[in-house]
């Protein structure tokens, strides 16, 4: 079982499938609950331990379609979340820029979407959940019982046990269809400007921008959910068939994609909510395009008043090295519910790079520097390979979520960053 | 389909074929061994339909073969009359274990074909009597051709397809099919000793689906995924002086 960025780990000792969410869990040490495998890097890798496949847990429990509130799994897919609730006239709150991600994934990243600004992360729309501990205990948790739990397992990346079950609020909309507006920028100053108003006008607010291009350029994509008739995507999908030896992403082809990308004919007007929030769900399979050594993703939040924005793309334009997909979005300044969610007010930053050994790591080691120097973080939903003393400066609550991490759960990404061996 | 009855309700490829009909707003009755995870399948079925009253259950030891009539009258009390029925309960058994206990062997030949081919009898005079209907029940490519490493299970699949070929034969002047599934290599708990991964594994959705089709279809026999029956169209032209050396 891989991680999305292909990246190269041990295979898990053991796989468990639990049969339902009433099982135990397995008696043994070295336990991580895994979703769809949707993170980059080793958040979802537990090499020489026991994965707990959560896919078979996908069973919805209870859904109020007078309230918004649903119940299910922790192994649903938020695209069966969506297929079920919309033709109902709701949505997610909040959604990352994938659906192939499951219920209880989705919480232990505490993931964010393009209306931060509005609502915050994910986290803050759970009702409760039960957590399974090793010690036999099930605890139901929510933002007033066993709070504290709850702050260290929103967000927690599965270390503090295992989710069997959420309940989350949903939000109300009119159908599929989304309003969308996009804008072109040709500086940071501009994009600042131009998000400013888009957040304050739209619901989501994101932006691309071209990272190979010395004075930053990109569209600003806004977004507010809307009644009216929308077209239904075909259900047809695109498929990379196969990993090719090496990566096609190169600075040519790279720079060739930007121009084109940046000079298309911008969108205005009604859209169906799939290929506003999830592009990229469209082509199946699309990590392959890296290559068979797999790729990093770089996503850093910046915190506000500092240039340090400024510096990170002046090093990777500098750099060559660099990605089709690199989004820049705003988060705004609604607290994260848990002790180690990865937003915080500021510049987030999102880049894909393709894995080009000590090229890739001398390139990452300049970016941690400013990143370290403007007091922000990385994503650990991303990250493959960060220093430990980077995640330890980023995560200030990092010694309270410590002592609610379960003895029986760890992953790879634990073991590293904790350098445990 | 309106009106459709399973059993072994908690099989994955079961659950998942209930879950297309529950969508489409079909009237299940859903039966299964383990009370605790058939309520769990129903609360997430009646999610699905957005209507509690569609699904009933009933908890059976499909080799409890007394049970089958109190079963059979439930089901036909809930749904009025039976459109589609899929038997899909059954189990893989140790072929190795089945060689030293003669006794396991023959539970799972009850468990795999006995008890199976006892629900169809039933079932086959309502369908008759109410002249229509579909009857569905899982096989599989293993009842195609005896092998060493699965004979038990191959055998007991094996009687479900010839008893189900005179089923077919029989009901197919009263207007009612009779559908033997054989799937391959299907990733469900069924299989979890197994290593998966490769071209010739399916998942349940997917099986799920072909079912589905073929039930509305009135078709007679599904290899699901399809490739299996070139697969098995070759195995079974194998001549046995030749196949009896082979280690399958």
């Amino acid at each position: 079982m891989h991680c999305w960025g292909n990246l190269d780990f041990a295979a898990p000792r053991k796989i468990v499938r639990p049969v339902s969410r009433a099982a135990a869990l397995p008696s043994e040490p070295l336990l991580l609950a895994r979703g769809n495998g949707r993170s980059y890097g080793d958040v979802c890798v537990n090499s020489d331990g026991t994965l707990i496949d959560m896919r078979g847990l996908d069973r919805f429990i209870a859904f109020d379609a007078q309230q918004g509130v649903l119940r299910a799994e922790a192994g649903v897919l938020l695209a069966d979340i969506l297929a079920l609730i919309v033709p109902h006239g709701w949505f997610l709150p909040v959604t990352p820029g994938t659906r192939f991600i499951t219920l209880g994934g989705a919480i232990a990243n505490d993931v964010h979407g393009k209306n931060h600004h509005r609502e915050g992360t994910f986290g803050r729309h759970v009702r409760g959940f039960e957590l399974l501990r090793s010690d036999g205990q099930r605890l139901q948790c929510s933002p007033d019982d066993n709070a504290e739990l709850f702050a260290a397992t929103v967000g927690g990346l599965g270390l503090t046990g295992l989710m069997s079950w959420a309940e989350i609020s949903l939000r109300p909309i009119h159908g599929p269809a989304i309003y969308q507006r996009q804008q072109r920028f040709r500086s940071l100053h501009e994009f600042f400007e131009l998000n400013r108003q888009a957040e304050i006008e739209s619901e989501h607010a994101v932006a691309w921008i071209d990272c190979l291009s010395a004075n930053p350029r990109g569209i600003l994509i806004a977004g507010d959910h809307c009644a009216g008739e929308v077209s239904v995507p075909s259900k047809k999908t695109l498929r990379v068939p196969l990993t090719p030896p090496f990566s096609p992403v190169n600075r040519a082809t790279l720079g060739a994609f930007n121009q084109a990308y940046f000079h298309r004919p911008l969108a205005q007007g009604r859209v169906h909510y799939a290929p506003f929030f999830y592009p990229l769900d469209g082509i199946l399979d699309w990590n392959r395009l890296y290559g068979r050594a797999g790729f990093f993703q770089y996503q850093c939040v910046l915190p506000e008043g500092s240039d340090a924005l400024a510096e990170i793309l002046r090093v990777i334009a500098r750099s060559g090295e660099g990605s089709l997909l690199a989004v820049l979005k705003t988060f705004g300044t609604i607290t994260s519910p848990g002790l180690l969610s990865f937003p915080m007010p500021g510049a987030n930053l999102a880049l894909d790079f393709p894995h080009r050994g000590a090229t890739s790591s001398r390139l990452f080691e300049r970016l941690d520097a400013v990143v370290a120097a403007a007091g922000g973080r990385l994503y650990p939903a991303k990250d493959a390979r960060m220093p430990p003393a980077l995640f330890r400066s980023g995560y200030p609550a990092l010694e309270r979520f410590c002592k609610f991490v379960d003895p029986a759960f760890s992953s790879s990404f634990w073991r590293r960053v904790m350098e445990q061996s | 389909m309106k009106n459709i009855l399973v059993i072994g309700a908690t099989s994955a490829i079961a659950e998942h074929c209930a879950r297309r009909w529950a969508t489409r707003g079909t009237k299940l009755f859903l039966v299964g061994r383990n009370a605790e995870r058939l309520a769990m399948i129903a609360d997430d079925l009646r999610v699905r339909a957005g209507s509690a009253d569609c699904i009933a259950t009933f908890v059976l030891d499909a080799n409890a073969l007394a049970s089958h009539q109190p079963m059979l009258e439930a089901a036909l009390g809930f749904l009025g009359q039976l459109d589609g029925v899929l038997i899909a309960h059954g189990s893989l058994p140790d072929q190795q274990a089945c060689e030293a206990s003669v006794d396991m062997m023959l539970a799972e030949i009850a468990n795999n074909g006995v008890s199976v081919i006892a629900l169809a009898a039933r079932l086959a005079n309502v369908l008759e009597a109410q002249r229509s209907g579909c009857l569905a029940a899982i096989g599989s490519v293993a009842g195609d051709r005896g092998r060493q490493s699965n004979y038990t299970y191959g055998a007991a699949k094996a009687l479900v397809d010839r008893f189900f070929e005179g089923l077919r034969n029989r009901l197919a002047p009263a207007g009612v099919s009779v559908l033997l599934i054989k799937p391959g290599f299907v990733d469900t708990p069924m299989t979890a000793s197994f290593a998966k991964g490769g071209p010739l594994w399916a998942t349940p959705e997917r099986v799920a689906g072909e079912i589905v089709a073929a039930m509305d279809s009135g078709r007679q026999v599904l290899y699901t995924p399809w490739f299996w029956r070139w697969i098995m169209l070759i195995i079974r032209h194998i001549p046995e002086r030749i196949f009896m050396r082979m280690k399958l």
